[in-house]
């Protein structure tokens, strides 16, 4: 179990990491996609080892996969309206939503 | 009929609410209301005379008790006896009389309506007087009577000498009445109550202090002092003749005067308690009797003779009753008849003043003047008058078979153990006699000494002339009720105790018939005859003279010994009002001033100060804290991952939170120093945003 859970983890910080760090709002949509990913690895993870007979951790898992799918929709469309008012999508440029 | 005596005092109160709230507009009406309701109260008393009379006066008490509690009780209530029933006859009828005759005497008075409304009030509040049976409603009638007294004395109000006199004996009877109060405080406190056989049987059986008797006796007499002019509260008796003739005979000499004479004699159980405070009693009626009757020799007004006169009367009532306390003080059977004496002269006297004050009246009606040097001969115009004058006379002087003649005999014979005090009673018979007829002889005969005013006076009409002749009447047949051979006389009627029978004095009769006749005739020698010169006596007596004429100089003492010295304290105190008292009035004002002027200063910079710094430090923090709204979207991503990763550390050891939380702060301290820094080195280079 262990083996999973590790994994789950460093997916987890790599994403953390890219969603931090990347100039690039695709790269942030990417690394978000990492850390989806790490917590349905969990949720199988943990269903397997301690869910007994219940399916609830696979189920939920699928949600997230499509919730996932339609928020990456979501994301997307906001960068490329992005692209066409800065002419980039680098967010650091991005900060005009503040006080 | 009887059980409704208490109505009695009703039917002018009746009169005085109608005439003042609805009448007032319709002269006519107002007189009319006023004099029917005085006579149903007349018809109302005479049947209450009658039904006591079949009791042979024994008393009957309603009551209704308002606050009853053992250390004060007060009622509503009626005593009737034979005194109440005789004192509402003479009370109901010279009001009757006077209100006719003011029919008459007030023609064309502008304040007619209120006039009569004065007297319907001053007959109610007298009758109430009479009827009361405890102390605390004699006293609350008491001041009525003071009230409507000062209200009449000063009807002619225009005049500054009526105001005055109004105030003067007003504030004269107050001194009087705070005595009073404060006798019926000792009662109060002592005996519980104020009901008059209550107050009595506890002065009786001793359960009262015999000096606390006394004490509380003389109080109470002070208040029949200052209501019956007696001195040293008399003087302003004479005053009160300002006020309208007629308000003079009903209530400045047959009635409310007579209020005091009537509480010495219902308080009498009270004032026999103690001797010394019967024989205060006594000495002070004398006194009075004696000071009035010298001045009333020389006055030159008609009314104010009279008014002496009166004071000279009330004063031998008084002595009469107060030396029957004293007898009775000594011995509790005592035989004296100063109690029948002073009670009987109480109501002849009654009847033949008011005549001579309502002849004085229908005189001053005629000639326009009080002064009787300007009268003389008058009885060639005025017959009735004259007439119903002289009977008067004759009767105040004691003549046989005249009322007067047998209520001043018993009063004689009620100082037949006091050989000082019938001394002086004879003197005073003899000056009454004289000074009466003086009066008639001036006022009546010889030749008229202003041709002019005599040339105008003519006789009263009939409203006047009828009281008169009923009066006159009275004067002659009223004292016949008391005769001394009669068994069931007056005497046996009004008694105090226990029934009184007494018997004819002829030694009396004829010596006080001599005082009077002798009096009579030095009048007549002398203003008749004009054998002996008054103006050599005056002459030959002078210090005597002046001295009765300035009335002993009592107005002259009082101005001198109270008046100015008041008058220069009241100065004092407005001194010391005006400045002590003003100045720290103001200086307060002037203090609280300063001192809101220095709480504004507070209020300004201190407690505002605080409102606004506290806004300020808000203002300046979220001016501080806005910038982690930095609009980085990553930045708040890796804030809501150090939180996170602060609460879980938090949760699983607390201090390294602490540890945490500085390392956090230290870096971004950190990262900001490196952005200011890299910001300004970006200055310099091109901006590209588009």
């Amino acid at each position: 179990m262990l083996q999973y859970l590790a994994l789950a983890a460093i997916l987890f910080a790599i994403g953390v990491f890219g969603v931090l760090t990347r100039r690039n709002a695709i790269g942030i949509l990417m690394s978000l996609e990492l850390m989806f990913n790490a917590v349905n690895i969990n949720l199988v993870t943990f269903n397997k080892y301690v869910g007994g007979d219940v399916l609830a951790g696979q189920i939920f898992s699928l949600f997230v996969i499509v919730i996932a799918a339609a928020e990456a929709v979501v994301g997307l469309a906001i960068v490329l309206l992005l692209y066409r008012n800065w002419r980039g999508i680098d967010v650091d440029r991005i900060n005009v939503m503040k006080w | 009929m009887l059980e409704k005596a208490f109505f009695i005092p009703f039917y002018p109160l009746l009169a005085f609410l109608v005439i003042v709230f609805f009448t007032r507009w319709k002269e006519k009406l107002s007189s009319g209301i006023s004099i029917a309701m005085v006579l149903l109260g007349f018809l109302h008393s005479l049947a209450v005379l009658i039904a006591m009379l079949g009791r042979d006066g024994r008393p009957l008490e309603l009551a209704y008790t308002f606050i009853d509690h053992p250390s004060i009780k007060l009622e509503l209530g009626m005593w009737i006896d034979g005194l109440t029933a005789v004192m509402l006859m003479v009370v109901t009828i010279v009001s009757s009389c006077v209100q006719i005759y003011s029919l008459g005497y007030m023609k064309d008075d502008p304040r007619w309506s209120r006039y009569y409304s004065y007297l319907s009030l001053f007959t109610f509040s007298m009758l109430g007087l009479v009827i009361a049976n405890n102390f605390f409603m004699i006293f609350i009638f008491w001041e009525l009577v003071g009230l409507t007294s000062y209200l009449l004395i000063g009807f002619w109000f225009e005049k500054k000498s009526a105001s005055d006199a109004g105030k003067k004996a007003f504030i004269t009877t107050r001194i009087g009445d705070l005595g009073f109060i404060v006798g019926l405080m000792i009662l109060v406190a002592y005996a519980g109550t104020l009901n008059y056989q209550e107050v009595f049987a506890k002065v009786t059986s001793g359960a009262i202090p015999a000096n606390i008797i006394a004490l509380a006796g003389v109080f109470v007499f002070c208040g029949a002092v200052g209501k019956s002019a007696q001195f040293p509260l008399h003087v302003w008796l004479p005053d009160a003749m300002e006020g309208p003739t007629p308000v003079s005979a009903l209530i400045h000499a047959a009635t409310m005067v007579a209020a005091g004479v009537y509480l010495v004699a219902r308080a009498m159980t009270l004032f026999a308690g103690s001797a010394s405070a019967a024989m205060v009693i006594a000495v002070i009626g004398m006194i009075t009797s004696f000071i009035a009757a010298t001045i009333a020799l020389t006055q030159n007004d008609i009314k104010r003779v009279l008014a002496y006169s009166t004071c000279s009367q009330l004063g031998y009532m008084i002595m009469a009753l107060g030396l029957y306390g004293v007898d009775l003080a000594h011995d509790p059977h005592t035989h004296s008849v100063g109690y029948y004496a002073g009670t009987f002269h109480l109501m002849t006297h009654a009847f033949f003043k008011a005549l001579l004050f309502l002849g004085a009246g229908s005189v001053i009606h005629a000639v326009h003047t009080n002064d009787i040097n300007d009268m003389g001969g008058l009885s060639k115009k005025m017959k009735i008058t004259t007439t119903t004058f002289f009977i008067a006379s004759l009767s105040i002087a004691g003549i046989f078979p005249l009322s007067g003649f047998w209520s001043k005999d018993e009063i004689i014979a009620a100082t037949v153990h006091h050989p000082f005090f019938m001394t002086v009673t004879l003197l005073i018979a003899f000056m009454t006699a004289f000074y009466m007829f003086r009066l008639c002889f001036m006022t009546f005969t010889g030749e008229p000494r202003d041709k002019h005013r005599f040339e105008h006076a003519h006789e009263s009409p009939k409203s006047m002339t009828g009281p008169l002749i009923a009066l006159a009447f009275l004067s002659v047949f009223a004292g016949w009720v008391g005769l001394p051979w009669l068994k069931h006389g007056f005497s046996w009627f009004v008694y105090h105790g226990e029934h009184q029978v007494h018997h004819p004095n002829y030694i009396l009769m004829v010596v006080s018939t001599v005082v009077a006749l002798s009096g009579i005739g030095l009048a007549y020698l002398v203003y008749y005859k004009k054998a002996i010169s008054a103006d050599a006596i005056a002459e030959r007596f002078k210090p005597l003279y002046k001295l009765s004429f300035n009335k002993w100089y009592f107005d002259e003492i009082y101005d001198a010994v109270i008046i100015k010295p008041v008058l220069g304290f009241t100065r004092v105190l407005w001194w010391f009002d005006a400045n002590i008292i003003d100045g720290a009035v103001n200086g307060s004002g002037w203090l609280t001033v300063k001192w809101s002027d220095l709480k504004m200063w507070f209020d300004k910079y201190i407690i505002d100060g605080a409102v606004n710094g506290l806004g300020y430090i808000c203002q300046a923090g979220s001016w501080a804290l806005k910038f982690i709204q930095s609009g980085s979207v990553q930045f708040y991503a890796l804030f809501m991952l150090g939180s996170a990763v602060g609460f879980v550390i938090y949760r699983v050891t607390p201090d390294g939170f602490y540890y945490y939380l500085a390392g956090v702060v230290i870096l971004a301290l950190a990262r900001l120093l490196s952005r200011i820094s890299r910001t300004n080195r970006l200055k310099t280079e091109p901006d590209i945003e588009g």
